[in-house]
């Protein structure tokens, strides 16, 4: 006992000094300013940005965050198709934002063609820093020989495996001034991003018939579901429903859904429902306003974020986040290498814009993102789109009025 | 060679076995229904569908279409063997009739029974789901002038059924696709684009992931456009297809996928028109083709004179334009959809007041 009397002042200074580091006071203060946020009904902008906010900070592993002389080092991987001319376009925004961010800029082989030495140095990157901001790897042509390609590891889905990218979470959410057929929709769609039908297990039988592999496992699904119900209270979201298909895959989606239950039972707080895909498709067009956060499997999870994103604009105001539990990538909500409007001055930066804003808030630089968002929905409210919204500016001109209210609106 | 000459329906059946010239034989059917009644089987269904199946023969009956109807029950019984299965009756009706038209059937809730649906649809080798979308003029949904067909393959892909507990807690589920099927649905969707004056064919897939399997099924959609040269052909992905299709779905024409896809894209295309209570849908197989509704069965207002017999009415037409007899079903699908149009006479779930008995005398004096 007199020992432990000696090492318990030890013990607390200790403690002490540990709650005065910079990173556990940080995460401490960005916690805290989360659970006192007001929301304001009135002013749409502010409506968008704190009501249900984007998971963001409190979702960073701490170990990971790689900070030199006061910049965040965050790696970018351009890739692809329109991939290239967004990245200039966010650097150009986060320049004018004065974001704290440097890039780590990672070059792939034109056309995508992504070699194994280039994949072994883009993970490498994403490990030591952390997070990545990243366009679409590879592009496939459209008379591509599938079959022929068939043994080749689809790029995307390789990197996300090899870095343990679990959950896909994508924010669809209405913004005010779009010509869209609905309102009010805000879900937050939550996917299993690395295994069922992606795990790319074909073989030829026989000649003529192909099997097709989807593996589902226990551990995958406690683990997504966790991350789900997690995110549904770090959001301040009150239902979470799982899709599925397990009337007809019994097992496998059975699985799933016995798994989603389960873990539900531990949230007695957060409503739970589940639905069957079809339904729900249906039930996104004639009503999306009845989902919150939605919980899905890998390729339910692509089907419903696409539909999702449809229905509040397009692939050009999505954003999304693949989360691991040591790293995070962020990229365009819908995954369209967009080859067709390389070059000419059509691509929509906003989804891009958007998710480097939530790359922002997920750094810890909440009021950097929150700029860069009211940026983005300046610039649409006041009608400088793109095509694609039924405007008629191009890229340019859309990156120029969110730098032009940038700099006129410096913190 | 046989010195007897071969009863009628004998006939039919030899007619019907040689898939490839299912569309000959139709033709050579109508000929010979110029003459006479052409017998289809009806499966009116459990819940509501008894009233809607009525409501249909009430107004075929009243556009004088040249149908007897051939009622079957399709309710498991148990076999010898102690297992259940479809009446022989029913099967038996079914093929020698070629045609059928189905309400909607219960899923039977305790062992031994498998879905009866997924029984028709072995039993009669029906590979090829067909369902038109259309905007019902009348009845505004948010999605305007949407026209579309999907076409789906109806027997394999991720419905095969084999699925494996590989260990504790690891499940493989296995997507079967195989040359055959996924050319014979190919074929079917062009023949199909052609004899409907449509203009384009869109191959949806993820072959960019899954590269085997929805590659070989895309090799087989691109060797058929080979060979109908007068149909446009283009390829799309399953997520830009889903993206595009809730922005603008008026850029799609005929949709032909494999059997996951087609089941979540043909109702998410119900969906942008209405629902499930106002869509048809046709199975087509190389022994028959089965006509039905895709709604459920309504417990709760069966019997109540409160059903819609929307759906199983414009897949009654779908039938009729199968079997050539075009001109009933035009007049039988307009006097539906000016009925629909006119607010008074549209059943509760269209947002009217009108009974089902009451929308079905409205169409019936307006067909007549």
């Amino acid at each position: 006992p007199s020992l432990m009397h000696l090492l318990l002042p030890v013990r607390h200074r200790f403690l002490a000094a540990l709650s005065s580091l910079p990173w556990r006071r940080h995460l401490c203060s960005s916690i805290s300013s989360r659970s006192t946020a007001t929301t304001t009904a009135d002013d749409d902008l502010e409506h968008w940005l704190e009501h249900a906010p984007a998971p963001g900070a409190e979702l960073r592993g701490i170990l990971t965050a790689a900070k030199y002389g006061g910049q965040h080092r965050v790696s970018m991987i351009p890739g692809s198709g329109i991939g290239p001319e967004l990245m200039a376009v966010v650097k150009q925004t986060l320049l004018a934002a004065r974001a704290h961010v440097d890039f780590e800029e990672l070059q792939t082989s034109a056309e995508g063609a992504v070699t194994p030495e280039e994949m072994r140095r883009i993970v490498m990157s994403i490990q030591r820093n952390g997070v990545a901001l990243k366009g679409n790897l590879e592009s496939l042509e459209a008379s591509t020989d599938f079959i022929s390609i068939g043994g080749a590891a689809a790029k995307n889905a390789q990197l996300r495996a090899k870095l343990g990218l679990f959950a896909y979470v994508q924010r669809c959410k209405s913004i005010e001034g779009l010509p869209t057929r609905h309102r009010d929709i805000d879900i937050l769609v939550v996917r299993q991003n690395t295994e069922g039908e992606y795990n790319q297990l074909e073989h030829f039988n026989v000649d003529g018939v192909v099997e097709s592999l989807k593996v589902v496992t226990e551990a995958r699904c406690r683990q997504i579901a966790e991350f789900a119900f997690q995110t549904a209270i770090k959001t301040r979201r009150k239902k979470v429903t799982a899709v599925h298909k397990a009337n007809i895959m019994k097992l496998s989606d059975g699985l799933f859904l016995d798994v989603c239950r389960q873990v539900a039972q531990s949230y007695p707080d957060i409503e739970f429902n589940d639905m069957i895909v079809d339904n729900c498709c249906m039930q996104l067009t004639s009503r999306p306003q009845q989902f919150d956060l939605m919980l899905l499997p890998n390729l339910y999870g692509n089907i419903v974020g696409n539909i999702a994103a449809g229905l509040v604009g397009g692939a050009g105001v999505a954003s999304g986040m693949n989360v691991g539990s040591r790293c995070a990538v962020f990229e365009c909500g819908v995954r369209v290498s967009g080859q067709a409007m390389r070059g000419r001055d059509l691509a929509n930066p906003c989804g891009l814009l958007l998710a480097s804003a939530d790359m922002l808030e997920y750094l810890g630089e909440a009021a950097d993102a929150r700029r860069v968002r009211m940026a983005v929905l300046a610039a649409l409210a006041g009608g400088v789109r793109t095509r694609d919204l039924g405007g008629s500016a191009g890229t340019n001109e859309v990156t120029a009025a969110i730098v032009d209210w940038l700099q006129q609106n410096s913190a | 060679q046989p010195s007897y000459k071969m009863p009628s329906h004998q006939l039919l059946l030899q007619l019907m076995k040689r898939p490839s010239q299912l569309l000959q034989a139709s033709r050579g059917l109508s000929a010979a229904a110029a003459g006479g009644t052409r017998t289809v089987t009806l499966i009116p269904g459990d819940g509501i569908g008894p009233e809607i199946s009525n409501s249909v023969k009430k107004i075929f009956a009243a556009a004088k279409v040249p149908i007897a109807w051939d009622e079957v029950d399709v309710t498991p019984v148990k076999g010898p063997d102690g297992q259940f299965r479809i009446p022989q009756k029913a099967i038996d009706s079914v093929n020698k009739h070629g045609i059928g038209l189905k309400g909607p059937l219960a899923t039977p809730v305790g062992k031994g029974h498998r879905s009866l649906n997924l029984a028709l649809r072995k039993e009669f080798n029906l590979y090829a789901n067909v369902r038109p979308c259309r905007s019902l003029e009348g009845y505004p949904t948010p999605y305007k002038n949407v026209d579309l067909v999907t076409i789906r393959e109806n027997t394999e892909g991720e419905y095969s059924g084999i699925e494996h507990i590989i260990v504790d807690g690891v499940v493989q589920s296995i997507k079967l696709i195989t040359e055959t099927a996924s050319r014979r649905v190919a074929k079917f969707a062009f023949e199909f684009a052609l004899r409907e004056g449509r203009r384009k064919v869109t191959a949806v897939h993820k072959a960019n992931i899954m590269r085997l399997s929805d590659g070989l099924f895309l090799k087989c959609c691109r060797e058929e456009a080979h060979k109908h040269p007068g149909v446009e052909f283009a390829e799309a992905y399953l997520d830009t297809v889903c993206l595009n299709m809730v922005q603008d779905p008026t850029q799609f024409d005929v949709l032909v996928m494999p059997n996951l896809y087609g089941d979540i894209l043909s109702d998410l295309c119900a969906g942008l028109v209405g629902g499930l209570g106002v869509t048809p849908s046709g199975n087509i197989g190389e022994s028959g083709a089965i006509f039905e509704s895709v709604h459920g069965t309504a417990p709760d207002i069966a019997g109540k004179d409160l059903a819609n017999p929307t759906a199983l009415l414009l897949s009654g037409v779908m039938m009729l334009r199968h079997m050539q007899l075009g001109e009933f079903a035009d007049r039988i699908e307009k006097a539906c959809l000016d009925s629909i149009g006119d607010g008074r006479a549209r059943t509760k779930d269209l947002g009217g007041g009108a009974t089902c008995s009451q929308f079905t005398d409205t169409i019936c004096s307006r067909v007549a």
